[in-house]
């Protein structure tokens, strides 16, 4: 289906495409860590990721901020906020709790998926661990139906070097349609093309195609898409809409109370931009 | 090679198995998936916590503790030498 | 309204699919992550190798050498954090309190201030401040930068693999110990961090009891009188280590009381099964030494310290206030000792033990020096204290002041390690778990269960340490 693939609206000439965007050299020098300073963002960025794959770490080295970070799945549960400035724009970072789904019914999940669903951040990255690779792409995947503007950031290479496991980062990025950043938190390595992909994504100067699972047999997939008709005419603007309709199918309370509250009302009068991803195509 | 049906609890530590289904329902099935507890997924034990339970098993690479009421719940085959 | 119509069309479809769909879209997903990451990853040997991660676990979680390995590391923290802080403690004591404190009465004694405001601000706000920062920042600058290498290390959830067969029979979650661990810092953020248990029956029993895990303003307490009636008992060679030896102990007992009453809450208010879950062990990763010190120094040892200063310099004033403000020949003080002296005598404490865990609900980390200043103004008055001026003394002189001012016994110091395990929640802790259960009911459980608890333990030693005649 044309929706499912989120054409970025806003912005410019595409420059040069990037998932292999590593040309420019120390853009990390350009990075502004802004501590708990969130005024006047351009933009608003997510941070979602499996628990203990160094989102905090991630976290830190961009905003400058010091949020511990701990060596146990499950550490940070709560959101922590920060700002960072990269060339001529402030972004306000959100970190998730880390959770391995989102369809799940844990409250942790709950607060990452009520954001990515509710919230529209512009940009959504993704800090997988690179030595469980299998388990963190479920998650990747599942964000994958939820938001097309993902950069995907492939944490631990060096971990998973000395576990002599070699990622094929392209070909992961062909795979995903999104950009994949290897690198290494802990050192701060990989953080100039991480910002690099993350700037491209929130104006929309590089294309991601974000690949979607089809569901299950013909009758879900025939189920899901009427309903996300059905969806997309009472709520013209929605985005989103094959993954409300199937959270709906399955019955999650949470959507259902979004549909009854008027929170789907509201999403569908959403900014331009949040609402990009699925509204061209049809 | 020979190999027969049992449930993970039953898993000897020299063994390595297959996990067949997963016959738990609800959001733990979703979890034990999230980790990688896929029919297909071969799984064998990583160590045994000292007070007996639970076991840790290694899973594509993580290591997953499961008590042993959970492991139950796991089909697998063993795979036999 | 559209909306209800939608959840309609939604039921409608759903009927016409099969049974288990749900899980099969789930599966599809995971399936596909499967498929990608054989595509992506190769691995270039085989992973049957005995790496270091394999060996430490090996004997990190062994049958003996894991316990003993666990004993040793936290028994470790504990000896280290007692041994470091004695002499940076009473450093900071001679610059804040014995120096800084006479030279701010000197610098106000020639402005026309009245006495009263002198009063208040210099010996009840500055002072109080003053030695809680003496006080605690040594210890915690030394246990937070070591519980955090361990944290970081990867080795707390070795420690929950380790015990998890316990708190599985006191049908408590197996996260329970991780929430625990963090209650060793600070009780709210141990609170805070139950939020990784989804199920709220067994969110409550880790909620409830998490108080049985000593926080960080309870170790200078502990530490306090395991060194000045524990350790006094022994050798001056093996002092130190006895007393070391006796805190841990007290926080031993912690881990028993919390696995005795998540028993027994689970076996009758919070019936039920303890629920599957599913824990990973991550690998080891080696700290960052330098930056965990630092970040661990800035963020948790100052941030503690910063409230612990917040609430002490106004209970330092409700402490001065109390001290001098008389009625009918007596200070408010006086008056409230004696009407708690008799619960005290039954509990094996007394009534300034009582008066300064009521002053300060808001701050454990005031309850020694509260107890000193009391017990010299109230009692004979040895070291010329003023009226609530809290003092800093040394080890040898605050054994004097407690045992011949105070009267004290080394039944009342073991009863005042026990009272500091259970008792209840400080103020910050209570409003945390309000903030997290929003029940009123709960709230209440989780702050008077451990002070009953208190009375009935401590009223049990008292009784049977009289009737054998040891006190």
């Amino acid at each position: 289906m044309a929706e499912d693939l989120p054409t970025p609206s806003a912005s410019p000439p595409p420059a040069a495409n990037t998932a292999c965007g590593t040309c420019v050299f120390n853009n990390a020098a350009q990075l502004r860590a802004l501590g708990v300073d969130v005024s006047g963002h351009d933009h608003v960025v997510a941070l979602a990721g499996n628990p203990n794959t160094g989102k905090s770490t991630v976290f830190n080295a961009l905003t400058g901020l010091r949020q511990h970070v701990g060596n146990w799945p499950g550490k940070t549960v709560t959101g922590a906020e920060g700002g960072f400035g990269y060339r001529q724009r402030h972004y306000k970072l959100i970190d998730l709790p880390g959770t391995y789904s989102l369809l799940s019914d844990s409250q942790d999940e709950d607060v990452a998926r009520d954001f990515l669903l509710f919230g529209q951040p512009d940009v959504t990255v993704v800090v997988v661990d690179a030595t469980r690779l299998q388990r963190n792409l479920n998650l990747v995947l599942q964000i994958l139906q939820v938001t097309g503007r993902v950069v995907v950031a492939l944490n631990l290479v060096d971990e998973a070097h000395r576990h002599g496991l070699a990622l094929d980062q392209r070909h992961l990025a062909r795979e995903l349609g999104v950009p994949v950043v290897p690198m290494t938190a802990r050192n701060r390595q990989g953080l100039d093309t991480l910002l690099e992909a993350i700037e491209q994504v929130a104006l929309g100067t590089v294309a991601t195609r974000a690949r979607r699972v089809r569901h299950g047999d013909d009758r879900t997939e025939h189920a899901v898409s009427e309903l996300a008709a059905r969806l997309r005419r009472d709520h013209p603007g929605l985005a989103n809409t094959r993954w409300i309709a199937l959270r709906l199918l399955e019955g999650d309370p949470g959507i259902e109370r979004a549909v009854t509250d008027g929170t789907l009302d509201r999403l569908s009068g959403a900014t331009p931009h949040a609402v990009s991803s699925e509204t061209t195509g049809t | 090679m020979a190999s027969t049906a049992t449930t993970l609890d039953r898993l000897r530590r020299d063994q390595t198995a297959t996990v067949t289904s997963v016959n738990i329902h609800g959001p733990q099935r979703r979890r034990l998936m999230d980790l990688g507890m896929l029919p297909g997924t071969r799984i064998h034990i990583d160590r045994v916590s000292p007070l007996g339970d639970p076991t840790a098993y290694l899973v594509r690479g993580s290591v997953i503790a499961l008590r042993r009421e959970q492991a139950r719940g796991i089909h697998i085959t063993v795979e036999q030498e | 309204m559209t909306s209800s119509s939608i959840l309609d069309h939604a039921a409608r479809l759903r009927d016409g699919l099969p049974e288990g769909f749900r899980d099969e879209v789930v599966e599809s997903l995971y399936s596909d992550a499967a498929r990608i990451t054989e595509t992506s990853v190769t691995e270039r040997h085989d992973g049957t190798k005995l790496t270091l991660d394999r060996l430490l676990d090996r004997a990190l979680t062994h049958r003996v050498w894991g316990f003993v390995a666990m004993g040793l590391l936290f028994f470790g923290v504990f000896w280290f954090t007692i041994s470091g802080a004695a002499g940076p403690s009473s450093l900071l004591s001679n610059v804040l309190v014995d120096y800084g404190h006479s030279r701010l009465h000197a610098l106000v004694a020639p402005l026309p201030t009245p006495d009263w405001v002198t009063g208040l601000l210099l010996d009840g706000v500055y002072l109080s401040t003053a030695w809680v920062v003496a006080v605690m920042l040594p210890p915690m600058a030394i246990f937070f930068p070591l519980f955090t290498l361990l944290e970081d290390f990867g080795y707390l959830p070795r420690v929950a693999f380790n015990l998890d067969r316990l708190f599985a029979k006191a049908g408590a979650h197996g996260k329970q110990s991780l929430s625990m661990m963090m209650g060793y810092g600070c009780n709210a953020a141990g609170v805070t961090a139950t939020r990784i248990i989804d199920s709220r029956r067994e969110r409550l029993i880790a909620i409830i009891t998490n108080n049985f895990s000593v926080c960080n303003g309870r170790w200078p307490t502990l530490i306090l009188m395991g060194t000045i009636f524990i350790g006094a008992l022994a050798p001056p060679a093996l002092a130190g280590v006895i007393a070391a030896a006796s805190v841990v102990t007290v926080a031993f007992l912690g881990v028993l009381v919390t696995l005795l009453v998540s028993w027994t809450l689970s076996k009758t208010v919070l019936r039920g099964h303890s629920s599957t879950y599913s824990l990973e062990l991550p690998p080891y990763r080696p700290p960052k030494v330098w930056r965990t010190l630092y970040t661990s120094l800035i963020d948790r040892t100052l941030k503690v310290l910063r409230r612990a200063v917040v609430m002490a310099a106004p209970a330092g004033a409700v402490v001065w206030l109390i001290s001098n403000v008389t009625i009918a020949d007596a200070s408010i003080a006086a008056h409230l000792v004696g009407a708690l002296d008799p619960l005290g005598w039954v509990l094996g404490l007394n009534g300034i033990i009582l008066l300064a865990y009521l002053v300060a609900i808001p701050a454990n980390e005031i309850i020694i020096p509260t107890i000193l200043m009391l017990t010299m103004t109230l009692g004979t008055n040895l070291f010329d204290a003023q009226q609530g001026v809290m003092l800093e003394l040394g080890t040898a002189q605050t054994h004097t002041v407690l045992t011949q001012a105070g009267g004290w016994t080394l039944l009342t110091a073991v009863n005042l390690m026990l009272f500091s395990l259970l008792h209840n929640p400080c103020s910050t802790t209570i409003l945390t778990i309000w903030n997290e259960t929003k029940s009123p009911k709960w709230t209440t459980v989780a702050t008077l269960l451990p002070i009953g608890l208190g009375f009935a333990v401590t009223g049990l030693t008292a009784t049977v340490a009289r009737l054998a005649g040891w006190a």
